[in-house]
Protein backbone atom coordinates (compact mmCIF):
# COMPACT_ATOMS: atom_id res chain seq x y z
CA UNK A 1 0.00 0.00 0.00
CA UNK A 2 2.96 2.35 0.56
CA UNK A 3 3.70 1.76 -3.11
CA UNK A 4 0.30 3.18 -3.92
CA UNK A 5 1.05 6.36 -2.00
CA UNK A 6 4.24 6.92 -4.01
CA UNK A 7 2.62 6.08 -7.36
CA UNK A 8 -0.21 8.43 -6.43
CA UNK A 9 2.29 11.18 -5.60
CA UNK A 10 3.92 10.72 -8.99
CA UNK A 11 0.54 10.95 -10.70
CA UNK A 12 -0.37 14.13 -8.82
CA UNK A 13 2.94 15.81 -9.63
CA UNK A 14 2.60 14.92 -13.32
CA UNK A 15 -0.97 16.17 -13.40
CA UNK A 16 -0.17 19.50 -11.78
CA UNK A 17 2.68 20.03 -14.22
CA UNK A 18 0.25 19.60 -17.07
CA UNK A 19 -1.74 22.49 -15.62
CA UNK A 20 -4.39 20.57 -13.68
CA UNK A 21 -4.55 21.21 -9.94
CA UNK A 22 -5.38 19.22 -6.81
CA UNK A 23 -9.14 19.32 -7.45
CA UNK A 24 -8.59 17.41 -10.68
CA UNK A 25 -6.37 14.89 -8.94
CA UNK A 26 -8.96 14.35 -6.22
CA UNK A 27 -11.83 13.82 -8.67
CA UNK A 28 -9.77 11.51 -10.90
CA UNK A 29 -8.55 9.38 -7.99
CA UNK A 30 -12.10 9.10 -6.64
CA UNK A 31 -13.95 8.37 -9.89
CA UNK A 32 -11.47 6.70 -12.26
CA UNK A 33 -9.26 5.00 -9.67
CA UNK A 34 -6.96 3.14 -12.06
CA UNK A 35 -3.21 3.73 -11.96
CA UNK A 36 -1.99 3.16 -15.51
CA UNK A 37 -5.13 4.69 -16.97
CA UNK A 38 -4.74 7.89 -14.95
CA UNK A 39 -1.08 8.26 -15.95
CA UNK A 40 -2.04 7.93 -19.61
CA UNK A 41 -5.02 10.18 -18.90
CA UNK A 42 -2.70 13.04 -17.95
CA UNK A 43 -1.16 13.04 -21.40
CA UNK A 44 -4.53 12.57 -23.11
CA UNK A 45 -5.92 15.58 -21.20
CA UNK A 46 -2.83 17.70 -21.79
CA UNK A 47 -2.93 16.88 -25.50
CA UNK A 48 -6.68 17.47 -25.84
CA UNK A 49 -7.37 13.96 -27.14
CA UNK A 50 -10.79 13.12 -28.60
CA UNK A 51 -13.53 11.37 -26.60
CA UNK A 52 -13.41 8.27 -28.83
CA UNK A 53 -9.64 8.02 -28.55
CA UNK A 54 -9.89 8.36 -24.76
CA UNK A 55 -12.64 5.75 -24.51
CA UNK A 56 -10.75 3.21 -26.65
CA UNK A 57 -7.49 3.79 -24.80
CA UNK A 58 -9.17 3.42 -21.41
CA UNK A 59 -10.88 0.18 -22.46
CA UNK A 60 -7.63 -1.30 -23.79
CA UNK A 61 -5.49 -0.21 -20.86
CA UNK A 62 -8.07 -1.50 -18.37
CA UNK A 63 -9.16 -4.63 -20.23
CA UNK A 64 -7.39 -6.74 -17.61
CA UNK A 65 -9.85 -5.55 -14.96
CA UNK A 66 -12.55 -7.64 -16.62
CA UNK A 67 -10.62 -10.68 -15.52
CA UNK A 68 -10.06 -9.40 -12.01
CA UNK A 69 -13.80 -8.95 -11.59
CA UNK A 70 -14.46 -12.30 -13.17
CA UNK A 71 -12.21 -14.14 -10.76
CA UNK A 72 -13.76 -12.39 -7.76
CA UNK A 73 -17.39 -13.10 -8.73
CA UNK A 74 -17.57 -16.08 -6.43
CA UNK A 75 -15.90 -14.41 -3.46
CA UNK A 76 -18.04 -11.30 -3.69
CA UNK A 77 -21.28 -13.25 -3.88
CA UNK A 78 -23.49 -12.31 -0.96
CA UNK A 79 -21.67 -9.06 -0.23
CA UNK A 80 -24.97 -7.23 -0.64
CA UNK A 81 -24.74 -3.47 -0.55
CA UNK A 82 -20.93 -3.62 -0.46
CA UNK A 83 -20.75 -5.45 -3.80
CA UNK A 84 -20.84 -2.40 -6.13
CA UNK A 85 -17.93 -0.75 -4.34
CA UNK A 86 -15.99 -4.02 -4.12
CA UNK A 87 -16.16 -4.39 -7.91
CA UNK A 88 -15.56 -0.69 -8.55
CA UNK A 89 -12.37 -0.73 -6.50
CA UNK A 90 -10.73 -3.79 -8.09
CA UNK A 91 -7.44 -2.18 -9.11
CA UNK A 92 -4.18 -4.09 -9.70
CA UNK A 93 -3.14 -3.39 -6.12
CA UNK A 94 -6.43 -4.32 -4.45
CA UNK A 95 -6.80 -7.43 -6.59
CA UNK A 96 -3.30 -8.58 -5.69
CA UNK A 97 -4.13 -8.18 -1.99
CA UNK A 98 -7.47 -10.00 -2.15
CA UNK A 99 -7.20 -12.54 -4.98
CA UNK A 100 -5.96 -15.41 -2.85
CA UNK A 101 -9.17 -15.18 -0.87
CA UNK A 102 -7.45 -15.28 2.53
CA UNK A 103 -9.30 -13.51 5.31
CA UNK A 104 -8.00 -13.21 8.90
CA UNK A 105 -9.62 -15.75 11.22
CA UNK A 106 -12.82 -14.55 12.85
CA UNK A 107 -13.34 -11.61 10.49
CA UNK A 108 -16.43 -11.10 8.37
CA UNK A 109 -14.96 -11.73 4.88
CA UNK A 110 -17.08 -9.11 3.13
CA UNK A 111 -16.35 -6.44 5.72
CA UNK A 112 -12.63 -7.28 5.66
CA UNK A 113 -12.43 -7.04 1.86
CA UNK A 114 -14.49 -3.88 1.88
CA UNK A 115 -12.15 -2.21 4.38
CA UNK A 116 -9.02 -3.30 2.49
CA UNK A 117 -10.54 -1.82 -0.68
CA UNK A 118 -11.44 1.44 1.06
CA UNK A 119 -8.00 1.85 2.66
CA UNK A 120 -6.33 1.13 -0.66
CA UNK A 121 -8.29 3.88 -2.36
CA UNK A 122 -7.57 6.25 0.54
CA UNK A 123 -3.83 5.81 -0.06
CA UNK A 124 -4.33 6.45 -3.77
CA UNK A 125 -6.48 9.56 -3.23
CA UNK A 126 -4.11 10.94 -0.57
CA UNK A 127 -1.05 10.34 -2.76
CA UNK A 128 -2.60 11.85 -5.87
CA UNK A 129 -3.98 14.94 -4.17
CA UNK A 130 -0.82 15.56 -2.16
CA UNK A 131 1.27 15.14 -5.30
CA UNK A 132 -0.82 17.71 -7.15
CA UNK A 133 -0.45 20.16 -4.22
CA UNK A 134 3.31 19.59 -4.01
CA UNK A 135 3.70 19.70 -7.77
CA UNK A 136 3.29 23.45 -7.91
CA UNK A 137 5.67 24.23 -5.02
CA UNK A 138 8.48 21.72 -5.50
CA UNK A 139 11.68 23.74 -5.07
CA UNK A 140 13.93 21.69 -7.39
CA UNK A 141 14.03 21.33 -11.16
CA UNK A 142 11.46 18.66 -12.06
CA UNK A 143 12.36 18.37 -15.75
CA UNK A 144 12.08 14.72 -16.68
CA UNK A 145 9.79 13.67 -13.82
CA UNK A 146 7.24 12.57 -16.44
CA UNK A 147 9.56 9.61 -17.02
CA UNK A 148 7.94 8.03 -13.93
CA UNK A 149 5.11 6.91 -16.22
CA UNK A 150 7.54 5.20 -18.61
CA UNK A 151 9.34 3.65 -15.65
CA UNK A 152 6.05 2.31 -14.25
CA UNK A 153 5.21 0.56 -17.52
CA UNK A 154 8.74 -0.77 -18.02
CA UNK A 155 8.65 -2.23 -14.51
CA UNK A 156 5.31 -3.96 -15.07
CA UNK A 157 6.48 -5.16 -18.49
CA UNK A 158 9.62 -6.75 -17.00
CA UNK A 159 7.59 -8.35 -14.21
CA UNK A 160 5.10 -9.80 -16.71
CA UNK A 161 7.98 -10.99 -18.89
CA UNK A 162 9.55 -12.84 -15.97
CA UNK A 163 6.32 -14.50 -14.93
CA UNK A 164 5.04 -15.67 -18.32
CA UNK A 165 6.29 -18.38 -20.63
CA UNK A 166 5.05 -16.81 -23.82
CA UNK A 167 6.79 -13.62 -24.88
CA UNK A 168 5.11 -13.22 -28.25
CA UNK A 169 2.23 -11.05 -26.91
CA UNK A 170 4.68 -8.65 -25.23
CA UNK A 171 6.84 -8.43 -28.36
CA UNK A 172 3.77 -8.02 -30.56
CA UNK A 173 2.64 -5.11 -28.38
CA UNK A 174 6.01 -3.37 -28.66
CA UNK A 175 6.46 -4.10 -32.36
CA UNK A 176 2.96 -3.32 -33.56
CA UNK A 177 2.89 0.00 -31.67
CA UNK A 178 6.34 1.03 -32.90
CA UNK A 179 5.32 0.19 -36.48
CA UNK A 180 2.11 2.15 -36.08
CA UNK A 181 4.05 5.16 -34.75
CA UNK A 182 6.33 5.07 -37.80
CA UNK A 183 3.34 5.06 -40.16
CA UNK A 184 0.89 7.36 -38.33
CA UNK A 185 1.26 10.74 -36.58
CA UNK A 186 1.74 10.80 -32.79
CA UNK A 187 -1.79 11.92 -31.92
CA UNK A 188 -3.66 9.06 -33.61
CA UNK A 189 -1.25 6.11 -33.82
CA UNK A 190 -2.64 4.39 -30.73
CA UNK A 191 -5.90 3.35 -32.43
CA UNK A 192 -4.30 1.47 -35.37
CA UNK A 193 -1.82 0.01 -32.86
CA UNK A 194 -4.66 -1.35 -30.70
CA UNK A 195 -6.38 -2.78 -33.78
CA UNK A 196 -3.14 -4.34 -34.97
CA UNK A 197 -2.45 -5.89 -31.57
CA UNK A 198 -5.93 -7.42 -31.33
CA UNK A 199 -5.83 -8.78 -34.89
CA UNK A 200 -2.27 -10.01 -34.39
CA UNK A 201 -3.14 -11.81 -31.16
CA UNK A 202 -6.17 -13.44 -32.73
CA UNK A 203 -4.01 -14.56 -35.68
CA UNK A 204 -1.54 -16.19 -33.27
CA UNK A 205 -4.27 -17.82 -31.24
CA UNK A 206 -3.57 -21.36 -32.45
CA UNK A 207 0.01 -21.03 -31.29
CA UNK A 208 -0.61 -19.23 -28.02
CA UNK A 209 -3.92 -20.55 -26.77
CA UNK A 210 -2.71 -23.71 -25.08
CA UNK A 211 -3.65 -24.80 -21.57
CA UNK A 212 -1.01 -24.09 -18.94
CA UNK A 213 -0.49 -27.79 -18.16
CA UNK A 214 0.40 -28.72 -21.73
CA UNK A 215 2.78 -25.83 -21.82
CA UNK A 216 4.61 -27.06 -18.77
CA UNK A 217 4.86 -30.51 -20.32
CA UNK A 218 6.47 -29.03 -23.44
CA UNK A 219 9.30 -27.59 -21.38
CA UNK B 1 -12.87 28.63 -16.09
CA UNK B 2 -12.93 24.85 -15.97
CA UNK B 3 -11.53 23.02 -18.98
CA UNK B 4 -14.75 21.33 -20.09
CA UNK B 5 -13.09 19.06 -22.62
CA UNK B 6 -10.71 17.72 -19.97
CA UNK B 7 -13.68 17.22 -17.64
CA UNK B 8 -15.43 15.22 -20.37
CA UNK B 9 -12.30 13.10 -20.81
CA UNK B 10 -12.22 12.37 -17.05
CA UNK B 11 -15.89 11.33 -17.22
CA UNK B 12 -15.21 9.04 -20.20
CA UNK B 13 -12.22 7.46 -18.42
CA UNK B 14 -14.28 6.93 -15.27
CA UNK B 15 -17.21 5.37 -17.14
CA UNK B 16 -15.05 3.11 -19.32
CA UNK B 17 -13.05 1.96 -16.29
CA UNK B 18 -16.26 1.15 -14.42
CA UNK B 19 -17.47 -0.73 -17.48
CA UNK B 20 -14.42 -3.03 -17.40
CA UNK B 21 -15.03 -3.74 -13.70
CA UNK B 22 -18.82 -4.17 -13.76
CA UNK B 23 -19.16 -5.98 -17.09
CA UNK B 24 -18.48 -9.51 -15.78
CA UNK B 25 -20.85 -8.91 -12.89
CA UNK B 26 -23.61 -7.83 -15.31
CA UNK B 27 -22.91 -10.47 -17.97
CA UNK B 28 -22.43 -13.43 -15.74
CA UNK B 29 -25.93 -13.24 -14.40
CA UNK B 30 -26.99 -14.77 -17.70
CA UNK B 31 -24.20 -17.06 -18.86
CA UNK B 32 -21.92 -19.53 -17.19
CA UNK B 33 -18.54 -18.70 -18.70
CA UNK B 34 -16.87 -16.21 -21.01
CA UNK B 35 -16.52 -16.98 -24.73
CA UNK B 36 -13.16 -18.76 -25.24
CA UNK B 37 -11.89 -15.97 -27.49
CA UNK B 38 -12.47 -13.41 -24.73
CA UNK B 39 -10.80 -15.68 -22.21
CA UNK B 40 -7.79 -16.00 -24.50
CA UNK B 41 -7.53 -12.25 -25.13
CA UNK B 42 -7.74 -11.63 -21.41
CA UNK B 43 -4.71 -13.78 -20.88
CA UNK B 44 -2.47 -12.39 -23.64
CA UNK B 45 -3.68 -8.80 -23.92
CA UNK B 46 -2.15 -7.40 -20.69
CA UNK B 47 1.44 -8.18 -21.78
CA UNK B 48 0.85 -6.71 -25.26
CA UNK B 49 -0.78 -3.58 -23.82
CA UNK B 50 2.15 -2.96 -21.47
CA UNK B 51 4.45 -3.08 -24.52
CA UNK B 52 2.13 -0.68 -26.28
CA UNK B 53 2.18 1.75 -23.34
CA UNK B 54 5.99 1.81 -23.26
CA UNK B 55 6.09 2.79 -26.93
CA UNK B 56 3.30 5.30 -26.25
CA UNK B 57 5.46 6.98 -23.60
CA UNK B 58 8.28 7.32 -26.10
CA UNK B 59 6.07 8.58 -28.94
CA UNK B 60 7.50 12.10 -29.02
CA UNK B 61 11.15 11.08 -28.74
CA UNK B 62 13.16 11.89 -31.85
CA UNK B 63 15.51 9.04 -32.65
CA UNK B 64 16.87 10.68 -35.81
CA UNK B 65 18.22 13.89 -34.27
CA UNK B 66 20.64 14.43 -31.37
CA UNK B 67 20.58 13.08 -28.68
CA UNK B 68 18.90 10.23 -30.63
CA UNK B 69 16.65 9.20 -27.75
CA UNK B 70 19.71 8.26 -25.71
CA UNK B 71 18.42 9.59 -22.34
CA UNK B 72 15.15 7.68 -22.79
CA UNK B 73 16.88 4.45 -23.83
CA UNK B 74 19.30 4.71 -20.89
CA UNK B 75 16.41 5.45 -18.53
CA UNK B 76 14.46 2.41 -19.79
CA UNK B 77 17.58 0.23 -19.49
CA UNK B 78 18.23 1.46 -15.93
CA UNK B 79 14.61 0.82 -14.89
CA UNK B 80 14.51 -2.64 -16.47
CA UNK B 81 17.94 -3.49 -15.02
CA UNK B 82 16.87 -2.49 -11.50
CA UNK B 83 13.68 -4.53 -11.82
CA UNK B 84 15.56 -7.60 -13.07
CA UNK B 85 18.07 -7.23 -10.24
CA UNK B 86 15.91 -6.44 -7.19
CA UNK B 87 12.34 -6.97 -8.43
CA UNK B 88 11.16 -4.07 -6.31
CA UNK B 89 8.65 -1.97 -8.26
CA UNK B 90 9.16 1.10 -6.11
CA UNK B 91 12.96 1.02 -6.36
CA UNK B 92 12.85 0.55 -10.15
CA UNK B 93 10.45 3.43 -10.73
CA UNK B 94 12.27 5.82 -8.38
CA UNK B 95 15.72 4.80 -9.62
CA UNK B 96 14.76 4.99 -13.29
CA UNK B 97 13.02 8.34 -12.92
CA UNK B 98 15.79 9.98 -10.88
CA UNK B 99 18.40 8.58 -13.26
CA UNK B 100 16.53 9.98 -16.25
CA UNK B 101 16.06 13.38 -14.56
CA UNK B 102 19.80 13.59 -13.87
CA UNK B 103 20.53 12.66 -17.49
CA UNK B 104 18.26 15.30 -19.08
CA UNK B 105 19.18 18.01 -16.57
CA UNK B 106 22.92 17.51 -16.27
CA UNK B 107 24.21 15.49 -19.22
CA UNK B 108 22.16 16.08 -22.36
Amino acid sequence: MAGYLVLGLGFGILLSQSGFGAGWALVMCLTIYAGSCQYVGVSLMAGGASLIMTALTTLMVNARHIFYSLSMLDKYRGAGAKAPYLFFSLTDETYSLLCDGAVPRGEDPHLYRFLVSVFDQCYWVAGGTLGALLGSIIPFDTTGIDFSMTALFVTVFVEQWLSSRQHLPALLGLGMTALSRVIFPADVFLIPAMLGITVGLMACRKRLDVPEIEEAADD
Amino acid sequence: MIDLHAAALVAVMALCTMLTRFLPFLLMRRRQSLPPAAEYLGRVLPCAIMGMLIVYCLKDVSFLAAPFGLPELLGVALTAGLQLWKRSTLLSILGGTIGYMLLVQLVF
